[in-house]
């Protein structure tokens, strides 16, 4: 059976590497190559890298990361950040990504997950979900009304009202072939994964998922791939350098999962 | 410098099979001319979105013969994904559409008991010695070849089902899995396929 993949992601600005907590506060990272070329030796399944950039010259110094992870990079890419439309996706293929994620755009027309499937095939095509619990309301009972899992966009700032798993259905359908699930209330705050969201969406859907907001130890990890993750995505763990992909997967493989080594 | 030619089936990651072959020390790029695919040294058919789309994409080319003629011939060349479903005789993924016919053999969907497209690493099984090693390599794909014809050498994988996985035959090479992102055992594999091309001409 195809094996769970340990993903480590780069959000890259201008060139660089940044991090921060619920998408603000950035802070830098380090040069994407180099950590690229790490994690790949370090045993990396997959890179997942995000543009956080807001500005066209940003935009294009993205494209020149991905032509420069590409050069070192001997496992799949999955690149998203900006992509609007097919053309934005045809140019990160052609400067080196293996698939595209698409987030807000996708969410004002579905019908750019159908154009890139169509054209660049489903497996290239994969969704990038942002789903927040809804703000809580002074001790008030939350309106019916309000989904349990909202899709948030604009990097967080916009929610939207609409269910996170009607969302997955409604995207797989139009095209979309993996889901990268990203819990907004746990993105870098290392308090783990929030597991009632990847159970409800991995039963919402049949395409592979990848977790992702909130790992903090291998045991996070473990926790995620139980409750049905395909994939489990990682920045924070390992940007801080208190740990290695080489370390994490010992100890994923200690809890009993198996994992290339 | 080895000069490999990549057939343009669509625009997909031919950017990741470029940057593999460059760091073999080869000369990778596009082309799409009757002449040379015909008869390169060394011809890469890379894979991408729906069969359908990849057969009509080599028609418009008008290279459907000169590929079908060189695999046939034992002409290096190596199939990868979509490309290895391509060399069928048709796919249940595009009724209706005639493959390269070179394998006598139809591709189904993965079943539906599994998650698809298939994502991620999985275990290459060789069913013999040969070109083939055992491994892990990278899948991605919703479609798949059931059983090896013959006079081929095999690996399967499985996933919901026994599937091919690779088939070898001479400097014939053709891939379920993408060899350019599938780490040290990719780079080998197309590393071999390389000298067996060398060794060919």
């Amino acid at each position: 059976m195809v094996l769970p993949r340990l993903i480590p992601c780069l959000d890259c600005r201008d060139g660089r590497v940044v991090k921060g907590v619920r998408f603000q506060g950035l802070r830098d990272a380090g040069d994407p190559r180099e950590r690229a070329a790490r994690y790949d030796a370090d045993g990396a399944d997959e890179l997942v890298l995000l543009d956080v950039s807001a500005t066209p010259e940003g935009r294009e110094a993205a494209l020149d990361t991905v032509r420069r992870v590409r050069e070192v990079l001997t496992i799949p890419l999955t690149v998203g950040g900006g992509v609007r439309t097919i053309a934005d996706a045809e140019r990160l293929l052609a400067a080196g990504a293996d698939r595209v994620a698409v987030n807000t755009a996708a969410v004002q027309r579905p019908e750019l997950l159908t154009q890139i499937s169509t054209r660049l095939g489903t497996q290239c095509t994969v969704l990038a979900l942002d789903a927040a619990r809804p703000a809580a309301q002074g001790g008030a009972t939350p309106e019916p009304e309000v989904p349990e899992f909202e899709v948030v966009v604009q990097s967080g700032r916009v929610r939207t009202g609409r269910s996170a798993l009607e969302w997955a259905t409604a995207a797989t359908a139009a095209g979309a072939g993996e889901i990268l699930l990203t819990s907004w209330d746990r993105d870098g705050t290392r308090t783990g994964y929030d597991l009632e969201l990847i159970r409800a969406i991995c039963e919402a859907c049949t395409v592979p998922v990848i977790a992702s907001g909130g790992a903090a130890t291998a045991r996070d990890l473990t926790a995620a791939i139980r409750a049905g993750a395909s994939a489990v995505l990682v920045a924070s763990m390992l940007h801080d350098g208190d740990t290695t992909v080489n370390a994490i997967k010992s100890e994923l493989a200690d809890t009993g999962v198996e994992i290339r080594r | 410098m080895t000069d490999v030619l990549i057939v343009p089936t669509g625009i997909a990651n031919v950017a990741s099979v470029e940057a593999a072959f460059r760091r073999l020390g080869a000369n990778p790029r596009l082309c799409d001319d009757k002449a040379a695919i015909a008869s390169a040294a060394a011809v890469v058919l890379p894979g991408v979105g729906t069969f359908g789309a990849g057969m009509q994409r080599l028609s418009e080319l008008d290279l459907v013969a000169p590929l079908r003629d060189r695999i046939r011939a034992g002409f290096p060349t190596l199939a990868i994904c979509l490309g290895l479903q391509l060399l069928a005789r048709g796919s249940a993924e595009s009724p209706g559409v005639t493959g390269l016919g070179i394998l006598d053999a139809t591709i189904t969907r993965l079943p539906a008991t599994v998650r698809v497209p298939q994502l991620g690493w999985n275990h290459v099984e060789p069913n013999g010695t040969g070109a083939l090693e055992a491994g892990l390599a990278v899948f991605a794909n919703t479609y798949c070849l059931e059983s090896a014809p013959l006079g081929w050498t095999a690996a399967t994988t499985n996933y919901g089902t026994r599937f091919v996985s690779a088939l070898a035959r001479g400097a014939v090479l053709a891939c379920q899995f993408h060899p350019e992102i599938s780490g040290d055992y990719g780079q080998r594999l197309l590393g071999r396929w390389l000298e067996t091309a060398l060794e060919t001409v």
